[in-house]
């Protein structure tokens, strides 16, 4: 196991954060966050094409990086110190894990999923996986689709009729296809078009506009069948699995970010004739904070190469990182509203960005405590 | 400088050119081939090599199941003693030390805490006085492992009670065994006596012994203090499960009947917080292993600690009515915290130790705050006070 960083990713991580700095300050976060479009689909492009992010994940002879897991994961630090608005992890991870996995070792060629990676990889196409934000690994395949009548010419078009809600997706404003797990004999995973009238999206207000949410209802919307069986169950819970690590990841990002940002404020922040930073009350919750966040990057670290070589302690991993980085990002975002004292309160202040990302990533893919709960049995560690 | 291929073949050669049964005759040919420590100077028992290469030595004697030279008994001594005087002593010095020590022939203790003077080590009250070619010591230290069967000890005394409380140290090789020199153990709130107390009454240490400069005694202490967190940051990769947890797991999945749904919940925080902090410790190895040593080893003690006490803690609560009994009180001497020879209750007890042994976990904090962070320092109002006029 490598739980460092190797060169090519620390000079990935510079290249992505250089275009963050530039094109991703805070100011234009939040200002983004009250507009209409709350996703950045021209720093998406930027990051997704130019800077071929978008395949990191994609074999190379469908035109991806054919990267791991951890340069996604360190990819995924950048855009959490960030807060960046962008579907990295519903498209470049979750969707792409997806269709990587429907598609199988032995069955590359022509199929849809194929023809959509190769898009996905150029940066054409967005895609997003049709599961409420909190689902968690390993769990039942959802049954809020379920497969409608056939309609006169689907079965030349190679359609099947979807029809169902599925609330609360997230990346799911940006892309234009989307994954859709359904109900049927046997359940199934579906490529649907969303230009279709059939689907219609309802954006909700979302704790974390950065990573703004939306409902999904499909009306005998028309899709092609790119898993079944125990192959969509698979593919659901390896996209499910990257997922929960790439957030991970991103969490740790965002972690790293408040510490940060602290330690520069209480150092200059001065109240009753000193720096705040010099209070030992101050200074022992920095230096907790700074161990969790060590704590964090081993937990994230260790997850992200578990995926890369497929080793068989990978959901222990997951399921550890999830729920180690989930709690130390929401502690370090709380530390950071309550160290910058009022200023931290306001909404012209960046902490509270931090704060609702870090709230939302806690449930994303899964809380710490299903997490745990999958550990329970993972290690051996049986309930009463 | 030995490329790695070299230093295999010098290993082998010592391995098949000495009686591996032989053990006092196989450490001097080891430490005279410069294989005791790679990293020490030729002459000195090393070869001038990067420290990481003592892993290629050690493989290869572990493979010939060639005698070790006990090093778990020698903890000070190899930690903490030669480092400091290959910094800082006299080549007569390094002579006259360095092989018995690593050989296990003398062993070596630490006379640094005092009842006065614990987390603020500067400010202890021993003191030496110049007397002809001698110091004469007297004062009391504590907390001392070995002391009892100990023939060197590192002693920090005040030789300048007229300068600031850093100012005014020197340092010491004190012979253990010299008149004036009155051991006694220290009974800890386990019961048991992992250390020891030592009054000193003008104790004559000759010149020779002294380690550095007159007055340079806080660098030399120093250097000894960080080669004990080198020492500690650089050991084995820790497989899961182990340390603390694994009594705690045994006890959960043997008996069903003392289980309820919210020590599941503790359990499962604690299994999650040790693994994650196991898996920190082997990030922090691979750093070391690179090259490329971080901050993060200042983190590890701190984690481990608390771990400790709270796996520790949880495991006397699951026991149910045999958490209200305690296997011994008898006061023994014993050799270090032997934590799974004994039961949850001593293991509960004895962890309390380690949020105080070594640096408090409130010390540390602030040396992570203040070196690691850049926050600005504690005010310390004696920096700058003659150690005599500090209000005590």
């Amino acid at each position: 196991m490598n739980l460092l960083y190797d060169d090519a990713e620390q000079a990935l991580a510079e290249s992505l954060k250089a275009l963050l700095n530039d094109r991703c300050s805070w100011d234009k976060v939040l200002a983004r966050t009250e507009s209409e479009q709350t996703c950045d689909t021209d720093l998406w492009h930027s990051i997704a094409a130019d800077l071929g992010l978008a395949g990191l994940l994609i074999p190379e002879y469908a035109g991806g990086a054919g990267a791991s897991s951890r340069e996604a994961a360190t990819a995924a630090e950048a855009l959490g110190a960030a807060v960046a608005p962008v579907p990295f992890l519903g498209s470049a991870v979750v969707a792409t894990v997806c269709l990587l996995a429907c598609r199988g070792p032995e069955r590359a060629g022509d199929q849809e999923a194929d023809h959509l990676l190769r898009r996905m990889a150029a940066g054409e196409l967005t895609a997003a996986l049709a599961v409420p934000f909190v689902t968690a690994p390993g769990g039942a395949f959802p049954v809020s689709i379920r497969v409608a009548g056939p309609q006169q010419g689907d079965q030349a078009a190679g359609w099947s009729r979807l029809r169902g809600t599925i609330t609360g997706v997230a990346d799911a404003l940006a892309a234009q296809t989307l994954l859709v797990p359904a109900d049927g004999v046997p359940p199934a995973l579906y490529a649907v078009d969303m230009s279709t009238a059939r689907v219609t999206r309802t954006p909700v207000t979302s704790l974390d506009m950065t990573r703004q949410l939306c409902d999904i209802t499909l009306d005998d919307a028309p899709g092609v069948k790119v898993a079944s069986g125990q192959e969509a169950a698979r593919a659901l819970t390896a996209a499910l699995s990257a997922g929960a690590v790439i957030l991970a990841a991103e969490q740790l990002g965002i972690a790293e970010h408040c510490l940060d940002l602290t330690v520069r404020y209480v150092k200059e922040r001065h109240q009753f004739a000193r720096p705040v930073g010099s209070f030992q009350a101050v200074k022992h919750r920095l230096a907790d904070l700074w161990v969790e966040v060590a704590q964090a990057r081993a937990a994230s670290r260790y997850a992200a190469d578990c995926l890369a070589t497929d080793s068989p302690d990978a959901a222990v991993a997951v399921a550890l990182a999830k729920a180690c980085c989930s709690e130390v990002a929401v502690h370090a975002a709380q530390e950071c509203v309550q160290l910058h004292g009022g200023i931290g309160f306001t909404w012209e202040h960046q902490a509270h960005l931090y704060l609702k990302r870090a709230k939302a990533d806690s449930l994303g893919f899964g809380t710490a405590d299903a997490h745990r709960a999958a550990l329970a049995k993972l290690v051996n560690i049986p309930a009463p | 400088m030995l490329t790695e291929q070299e230093l295999s073949d010098k290993v082998k050669a010592l391995i098949d050119g000495h009686d591996l049964t032989r053990r006092e005759e196989f450490l001097d040919a080891r430490f005279d081939a410069g294989l005791a420590w790679v990293h020490f100077p030729e002459g000195l028992g090393g070869l001038g090599l990067p420290r990481t290469m003592q892993a290629i030595v050690e493989q290869a004697l572990t493979a010939a199941r060639a005698p070790d030279n006990k090093p778990d008994q020698l903890v000070i001594g190899l930690g903490m003693a030669a480092p400091t005087i290959l910094g800082h002593g006299t080549e007569e010095q390094k002579q006259r030390w360095l092989r018995k020590l690593w050989t296990g022939r003398e062993v070596w203790c630490q006379l640094f805490s005092e009842p006065g003077a614990g987390s603020d080590l500067a400010a202890i009250a021993t003191r030496a006085v110049r007397d002809g070619d001698d110091w004469l010591v007297s004062g009391q230290k504590l907390w001392t492992s070995s002391a009892h069967h100990a023939d060197w000890g590192l002693l920090l005394a005040r030789t300048d009670p007229d300068v600031p409380k850093h100012a005014g140290l020197t340092y010491f090789a004190a012979d253990m065994h010299a008149p004036g020199v009155e051991v006694r153990p220290l009974r800890q709130l386990t019961g048991e006596a992992e250390f020891n107390e030592e009054f000193l009454t003008q104790v004559r240490i000759p010149d020779a012994q002294r380690i550095g400069a007159v007055g340079a005694g806080w660098t030399v202490a120093m250097t000894t203090l960080m080669s004990e967190r080198v020492s500690i940051g650089s050991s084995r990769a820790i497989p899961r499960d182990a340390g603390m947890i694994g009594p705690a797991l045994r006890t959960w999945r043997e008996k069903r009947e003392l289980r309820t749904p919210g020590l599941h919940d503790k359990l499962l925080r604690l299994w999650a917080d040790q693994e994650v902090a196991r898996l920190a410790a082997e990030r922090l190895r691979q750093q070391l292993a690179a090259g490329k040593p971080g901050p993060e080893g200042s983190a590890a003690k701190l984690v481990f600690a608390r771990l400790n006490q709270d796996i520790s803690g949880f495991e006397v609560e699951l026991s149910g009515a045999d958490g209200l009994r305690y296997d011994d009180w008898t006061m023994r001497r014993s050799e270090g915290a032997n934590f799974f020879g004994r039961g949850p209750g001593f293991r509960y007890l004895r962890a309390r130790g380690n949020s105080i042994e070594g640096g408090t976990s409130e010390v540390l904090r602030n040396i992570i705050a203040e070196r690691v962070l850049g926050l600005p320092p504690e005010q310390r109002p004696d920096k700058d006070v003659p150690w005599k006029d500090v209000p005590r």
